[in-house]
């Protein structure tokens, strides 16, 4: 059948099981959306007040679902707007089809009104990009993007598609769904290698990283671990795997890690990384990052082995894969010695977080929340204190129930992932923990949330202050505190009415629970301010470049 | 240590690759010494000859990162012993009347031919490996180089082994 251009990005997206789609209409975009207007049996699309809005409730909807998010977006300012989005997806190897509308091709590269090259603007933040100029390759292209978006190390792909070829015609036919299957299969010789390795180790620990979640390997990691034995930490982006406080969970390894995570890396005989990079913000110290480990490596994307850290045995491929085959060549040798000597640790750990703070302390908020929500809620964070707080102290998670922008660092990122969540898995309570900093980057999301009656919960940890960069000048800068006291006078809860949500206070573990209660209980989104100490700081903290030795403790 | 290669690519002939692969390079701070480009027999395929440096580690890095570009169909390391290399030169050399007779001396032993004479300078083509045109420049330089361009370093391997393309639609990373 003959389709319009418009008509063939919509059938495709049904093609792909994309239901819902997350945008912003203009000009450039106008066919495409009437095309979408025909077809809302089938597609929902929800109009977010800003283009990266947009972009990050893609993220969350994937990140929360497993499913790749779609984003639609006009020409020039709204293909820009995405931009913050995209990286963000990018750097935490999201999967997300952005599909950008652009000036008609006669138009192009004549400083049109509201024209950018957003192909080449996007370029180093996609995992690959694509401007349409032949209506015959549409229909194949927005398939293409959908395969790369969502095989192998996932990321967002950007498909830039001119005004006049979404009103050409053209012949279409449907072809099947693209489905992700699991690809890369070890080689048994690395295999027994790898189970040697951990047969003669005498102190072994596995540092896991996101790419565990998006393999969907976390029930395989469990038994694994459960298996061998072996103790895990985790980057931020691997929050969820592993059981808080289970026997062999060390925490969160790095910058804002447990001690016990870190001690463990550093004194580990053999350190197995899965799914995992080894930012900065993990090795903080290549010279010094595990030094007395052979050093084994399983991620899909052949790239990240030794680009940072130097490898003694690789294995490229998918860790479900890769963990179903090694299970059954594992004996089981366990590690008494080294779990004890970690277990002292862990009771080191747990004396340092008392300290002399007024009023509500993060880990309280963090931990009401777990103990009344428990494992089903998701929780979108912003980026900053409230951040590391959030993963520090929410004992109880999932897989795709934590949901953070790692790698980027994007303040601004949580409303839209929570909103994203909340659509991705309805039913679902979905908490946005954030801060007075971060909340003020991206609150205008709330105007979404309302409109589509998302149950979304905000917890602002008000301290006032841009916690993150103040603790930094408060360790390295003599205290020298500018341009992180905004001295901003907003009233979260008439903001939040005004908004047409409801909004609380809570300045006591009392009145937290009460305003939690109320919060679940009421429709639509719903805001807690939590006045906090800004005096409270993130720890234990590494200083950059730094060793487990030159960790901050209080 | 730091060494130089040169890696052969075979990419998708469209216009955007050019432009992807020099931004690899930039965004991740690889050299390039020189990049050549052109269609290849297959007119949707063109071949890409880089020359850069790094240490073993940066090399790696430049292979693999390279290789994950949807575009890049193949990506080779080429061996400078068994690849042939060529570059091509055309420099202008200031040559007064009693100088031209050395520099054309020096042309005949380089197999550079001259290619345009004027008063008072003339244009010298040299095809060569690299270290050759180097060397040639080296010897040239004290009559005075007006004006140089060199093509940057084209590669092919010797003997009846070709480059193929591998199948990314069901690419890993």
């Amino acid at each position: 059948m003959k389709l319009t251009g418009a008509e063939i990005i919509t059938e495709v997206l049904i093609e792909q099981g994309v239901e819902h789609l997350f945008g912003y209409p203009g000009g450039a975009a106008i066919n495409i959306y009437e095309a979408l207007y025909h077809r809302q049996d089938k597609i929902h699309h929800y109009l977010t007040a800003h283009e990266q809005g947009a972009t990050h409730a893609a993220d969350g909807y994937a990140r929360a679902t497993g499913k790749t998010g779609v984003v639609l977006a006009t020409s020039g300012p709204g293909a820009t707007n995405t931009v913050t989005g995209i990286a963000t997806a990018y750097l935490d190897s999201i999967p997300m089809v952005v599909i950008t509308a652009n000036v008609g091709t006669d138009l192009i590269g004549k400083d049109s009104f509201q024209e950018v090259f957003i192909a080449g603007i996007t370029q180093p933040i996609t995992k690959h990009n694509y401007a349409v100029r032949d209506i015959t390759r549409l229909a194949d292209t927005l398939r293409d993007a959908f395969r790369i978006a969502n095989s192998g190390r996932c990321g967002p792909v950007l498909v830039d598609i001119p005004k006049d070829i979404t009103a050409a015609m053209c012949e279409f036919s449907n072809v099947p769904c693209y489905e992700r299957t699991a690809s890369g299969k070890p080689e048994e010789k690395d295999l027994i290698k790898i189970a040697e390795l951990i047969k003669k180790s005498k102190r072994p620990t596995i540092c896991f990283g996101g790419g565990l979640i998006s393999s969907g390997a976390s029930e395989e990691f469990c038994s694994f671990i459960e298996k061998t034995g072996i103790p895990a930490c985790h980057t931020i982006m691997g929050t969820g795997v592993v059981g808080f406080g289970d026997e062999l969970d060390l925490g969160i390894i790095g910058m804002h890690g447990s001690m016990t995570a870190n001690r463990a890396i550093d004194e580990t005989d053999l350190l197995i990384a899965m799914g995992t990079r080894f930012s900065d913000r993990v090795a903080l110290n290549l010279r010094d990052f595990a030094p007395h480990a052979t050093i084994v490596h399983i991620d899909i994307d052949e790239s990240e082995i030794r680009k940072n850290v130097s490898i003694d045995h690789a294995i490229v491929g998918d860790i479900k894969l890769t963990l179903e085959a090694l299970l059954p060549l594992l004996d089981d040798t366990r590690y008494p010695e080294w779990l004890e000597t970690i277990k002292k640790w862990r009771a080191e750990d747990e004396t340092m977080y008392d300290g002399d703070f007024k009023g509500l302390r993060p880990s309280d908020i963090m931990e009401l929340i777990g103990e009344k929500f428990g494992e089903k809620a998701i929780v979108a964070t912003d980026v900053g204190q409230h951040q590391i707080w959030a993963a520090q102290f929410c004992k109880k998670t999932r897989p795709r129930g934590f949901l953070t922008s790692g790698g980027l660092g994007t303040m601004g990122f949580g409303y839209g992932a929570a909103i994203g969540a909340a659509i991705g898995c309805p039913n679902t309570t979905v908490f946005h923990i954030t801060s007075d900093g971060s909340f003020h980057m991206n609150m205008n999301e709330a105007c979404t949330a309302v409109s589509n009656n998302l149950p979304v919960i905000t917890v602002i940890l008000d301290n006032k202050v841009l916690g993150m960069v103040r603790q930094w000048q408060t360790s390295f800068y003599n205290k020298h505190y500018f341009a992180t006291q905004p001295e901003r006078k907003t009233d979260y809860i008439k903001v939040a009415e005004g908004f047409g949500a409801r909004g609380y206070k809570a300045e006591t573990r009392q009145e937290f629970e009460k305003a939690l209660e109320l919060a679940a209980a009421g429709e639509g989104p719903s805001w807690i301010v939590c006045p906090i100490d800004r005096e409270e700081r993130v720890l234990p903290m590494i200083p950059a470049g730094g060793t487990v030795r030159s960790a901050i403790l209080e | 240590m730091d060494k130089k290669v040169i890696i052969a690519l075979l990419v998708e002939n469209n216009a955007n690759v050019l432009s992807r692969v020099s931004m690899l390079f930039g965004r991740r701070g690889y050299n390039i010494d020189s990049l050549t480009v052109s269609e290849t027999n297959d007119p949707s395929i063109s071949r890409i000859t880089i020359s850069a440096g790094g240490d073993d580690r940066v090399i790696e890095q430049i292979i693999l990162q390279t290789k994950k570009l949807v575009e890049v169909k193949a990506v080779q390391l080429q061996d400078e012993n068994s690849a042939i290399l060529r570059e091509l030169l055309l420099v202008k050399i200031s040559a007064e009347e009693s100088q031209r007779a050395a520099i054309r001396d020096i042309c005949e032993i380089y197999k550079a031919s001259i290619v345009d004479y004027s008063s008072g300078s003339m244009v010298c083509e040299l095809t060569g490996k690299p270290c050759k045109i180097d060397g040639f420049l080296d010897v040239v330089e004290k009559y005075g180089i007006l004006e140089l361009c060199r093509t940057g370093v084209t590669a092919i391997d010797r003997g009846s082994k070709t480059m193929e393309c591998i199948d990314k639609t069901s690419h890993r990373a």
